[in-house]
């Protein structure tokens, strides 16, 4: 079987990956460049029956220069020959809207020596938008073969498939002469390396890319070498140059009748952009995505828990009893099912955030809200992942990737988990239940549900805070400019929001599922593990212990749960640094409490539960725990659960890390130890001393 | 002679000179260049960024970027 190497290139918003997905369909593989996080986007189609093509889907780019870190590295795919995606032939994706653009993009690429295909994507908007293509003409001047076509549609994918097998083997003259740019400069490099490709020179000596060898000697004793300053007028001129070239060539070929474009961009703007409604549409839309992940969710995701509970349950009453079947029901079935818990939350969130962006409504958030979340190190575009971290912060960094400015998608993915998320809820509302009293603020606000919604406030503010603080102390890599493209309003299509929603979910799986799985697995094993003389003996012990007070099994059960968590390792743990959360207002068992939860933050309830005999069913029975907790007494007598205990608690749940998918997602999409240990830290720091600062005033 | 942070809402300019140092060449590929036509098309509510079109290209940026580009009104 013959095997072509393919490289999709182009503008941002073209539709490059409509047609990268009507050519693959599900035979495409997302991952990443090996080492870093820049995603790789590859798949496989037949062109014939004996001929198969592995295609590469490039990041949108506007030229070869590379703007960030990222589009350096996925360009390297058509710099580097060593590099795997180095590509037989080049397909470049252009919209027939604005073609001056985009074969600018074209003539660079030409320029480098590459076999181009050109795909003028959205031909069957040109009669409505009065354009008209010479296209023979245009393949004339430009020295290719030009494919029209409509990915939405799927129209033209069979002619793009029949150019990719006919290509044309490369010219060897330049497309657009750079000696038009600087007569003397360019003459003296095509006589000093009279073999090689000027253009790669030219890339070469502005920093592009290194594709010559060139020798510095060689360079100066030609008069060669530039200044910064003069290498990026001569870019400028070049860029100026190449489209003067474009439009001459346009001029001939490409004429657009302005009178029959539509002003549909023009109409959606004033209204999604206007200073009033342009907000109050943002917060319906925030409003129906929250309710989304938060309403929508809850059902496939109780399904999911209970569908892992019920797993649990039955791997330990059908498997022979034994370490195995404890491993399998109490730590690999809970395991897999804390991460196949999200991926609903995690479906959802995709599919609403692609369908904004493939409309080209996500730009004009970006527009409103900038302003606002400049000041504390955050973009625009930091508000999708502020606001979908109330229901989740996984779901919520993840989309934290459309932040292109490196600096700014940082800070966002390590404030985001602030936010107060849907598993702090159990525990705020325990905790609000103890200690704040039912009453009215001013006489109709009921002064628990104040709290709550305060909570959320807190939540977001602190991210904000953080936000600010961190920007303070982290360095940009590079400087980095606001340029961000509007792109015309399209209906989203239906396979590339799947095809999105898909990707991530398997991301989150393969990505971050692995580390929630192993650390499930460590702690199951701490808890169900101790000390034989009183783990391994507890039956007995607390047997022996009641045995004249006629317990029902039930409640001797929960006692024998209770006291093994206690000497469980994780509970010797829990004991030994108590004094550590003691200035917090914290005994053992809320230590242990805390402790346990650092995994999930919901288990806290349950745990808590458990270590006050209630057996974990009376994790679901909120009024018996807030019962017991509220007769909580230290061994002097005093009431363990009080204002300053409770705040305490609040402060230190609102701020603390305390939930490991949230760790290996960050670990994840930074691609950092260092700056997981960071948020983590940070975080953890915060917690307790606000916890700290709070009990030690209040008590 | 202006610069095109104080370009009201739908006014036109023609591009004079682009301060090279500090603007990305993204911007100068995007069509950014001495003699094209740029026109605000909006401003954000909070009056940065702005959005403007210039070379049949729709761009949103700050205005410490649009202070470096010197435009003629027209």
């Amino acid at each position: 079987m013959k095997q072509l190497k393919i490289a999709l290139i182009g503008n941002p918003n073209v539709g490059k990956t409509s047609v990268f997905n009507a050519l693959t369909g599900l035979n495409q593989h997302v991952g990443n460049y090996p080492g870093v996080t820049v995603e790789r986007k590859t798949g496989t189609f037949h062109l014939t029956n004996d001929t198969k093509a592995n295609i590469v889907d490039l990041p949108g780019v506007y030229s070869i220069n590379p703007n960030s870190k990222d589009e350096e590295i996925a360009l390297n795919a058509i710099f580097d020959t060593q590099n795997n995606d180095f590509p037989d032939v080049v397909v470049l994706v252009a919209e027939v809207e604005n073609l001056k653009r985009n074969l600018f993009l074209f003539s660079q690429v030409k320029d480098l020596g590459f076999p181009v295909i050109l795909a003028l994507n959205m031909a069957d908007q040109m009669d409505k938008k009065g354009i008209f293509v010479d296209v023979p003409a245009l393949e004339n001047a430009l020295h290719t073969k030009i494919v029209l076509l409509s990915a939405r549609k799927n129209h033209g994918i069979d002619a793009l498939k029949q150019a990719i097998l006919n290509f044309n083997q490369p010219q060897n003259t330049p497309f657009f002469d750079l000696k038009t740019v600087n007569e003397n400069h360019f003459s003296t490099i095509e006589k000093v390396f009279p073999t090689k490709n000027l253009y790669k020179i030219w890339l070469t000596q502005t920093g592009v890319y290194p594709f010559e060898a060139i020798n510095t000697t060689d360079f100066k004793a030609n008069n060669l070498d530039l200044s910064t300053s003069e290498i990026k007028k001569l870019q400028q001129r070049e860029t100026i140059k190449r489209y003067q070239f474009i439009n001459d060539i346009l001029k001939q070929t490409y004429t657009v009748n302005t009178s029959k474009a539509t002003d549909l961009r023009m109409r959606f703007d004033r209204i999604l952009t206007h200073k009033i409604w342009g907000y109050v549409i943002f917060l319906l839309v925030l409003l129906l995505i929250y309710g989304s992940i938060f309403e929508l969710a809850a059902y496939p995701m109780d399904f999911v828990d209970g569908l892992f509970a019920d797993l649990s349950t039955w791997a330990s009453a059908t498997f022979p009893e034994g370490k195995l079947t404890d491993l399998i029901a109490n730590g690999l079935i809970p395991g897999l099912g804390g991460v196949l818990m999200f991926v609903p939350q995690i479906a959802i969130l995709f599919f609403l955030i692609s369908i904004l962006e493939e409309t080209g409504y996500m730009s004009r958030v970006v527009f409103l809200m900038d302003r606002i979340m400049k000041p504390f190190g955050l973009s625009g575009k930091s508000v999708v992942p502020l606001v979908s971290g109330t229901a989740c912060a996984i779901p919520a960094i993840m989309s934290a990737r459309t932040i292109e400015n490196p600096k700014e998608r940082l800070i966002t993915m390590l404030v985001t988990p602030f936010t107060t998320c849907s598993a702090r809820i159990p525990v705020y509302i325990i905790i609000i239940s103890l200690i704040v009293p039912k009453t009215y603020l001013l006489g109709f606000i009921p002064l628990q549900a104040f709290v709550m919604t305060m909570m959320y406030v807190l939540g977001f503010l602190m991210a904000l805070f953080a936000g600010w603080v961190l920007s303070k102390i982290i360095k940009a890599q590079r400087k980095s400019f606001f340029v961000i493209e509007m792109p015309t309003y399209k209906l989203p299509i239906l396979k590339n929001v799947l095809l999105n929603m898909y990707d991530k979910v398997i991301s989150y799986i393969v990505g971050a599922g692995k580390i929630i799985l192993a650390l499930s697995i460590i702690l199951w094993f701490l808890g169900s593990h101790g000390p034989t003389e009183t783990f391994g003996n507890a039956t007995q012990i607390v047997t022996g212990k009641h045995i004249n007070d006629n317990l029902s099994d039930e409640d001797l059960q929960s006692e024998i749960s209770g006291y093994q968590l206690e000497h469980s390792y994780i509970g010797i743990i829990g004991k030994s640094i108590e004094p550590v959360f003691k200035p917090l207002g914290y005994d053992w068992k809320i230590s242990i409490a805390v402790l346990t939860s650092f995994a999930a933050r919901e288990v806290f309830v349950g745990n808590l539960a458990t270590l006050y005999n209630l057996g974990e069913d009376a994790a679901d029975d909120e009024a018996k725990i807030i019962n017991r907790m509220a007769n909580e007494k230290h061994a002097n007598g005093t009431a363990v659960y009080t204002l300053a205990t409770g705040v305490s608690l609040l402060l230190f749940y609102a701020f603390a890390m305390q939930c490991l998918s949230t760790v290996a997602i960050t670990k994840k999409e930074t691609n950092s130890w260092k700056w997981t240990f960071i948020q983590m830290a940070f975080m953890t720091t915060v917690a307790y001393f606000a916890a700290l600062i709070a009990y030690q005033l209040l008590k | 002679m202006t610069t095109l942070n104080f370009l009201k809402k739908s006014q036109k300019g023609k591009i004079i000179a682009i301060n090279t140092d500090n603007v990305p060449l993204k911007l100068i590929e995007m069509g950014c260049l001495p003699g094209n036509i740029v026109e605000v098309l909006q401003i954000a509510p909070l009056l940065d960024p702005i959005y403007i079109k210039v070379n049949d290209s729709y761009l949103s940026i700050r205005k410490d970027l649009a202070k470096e580009i010197e435009v003629e009104l027209i």
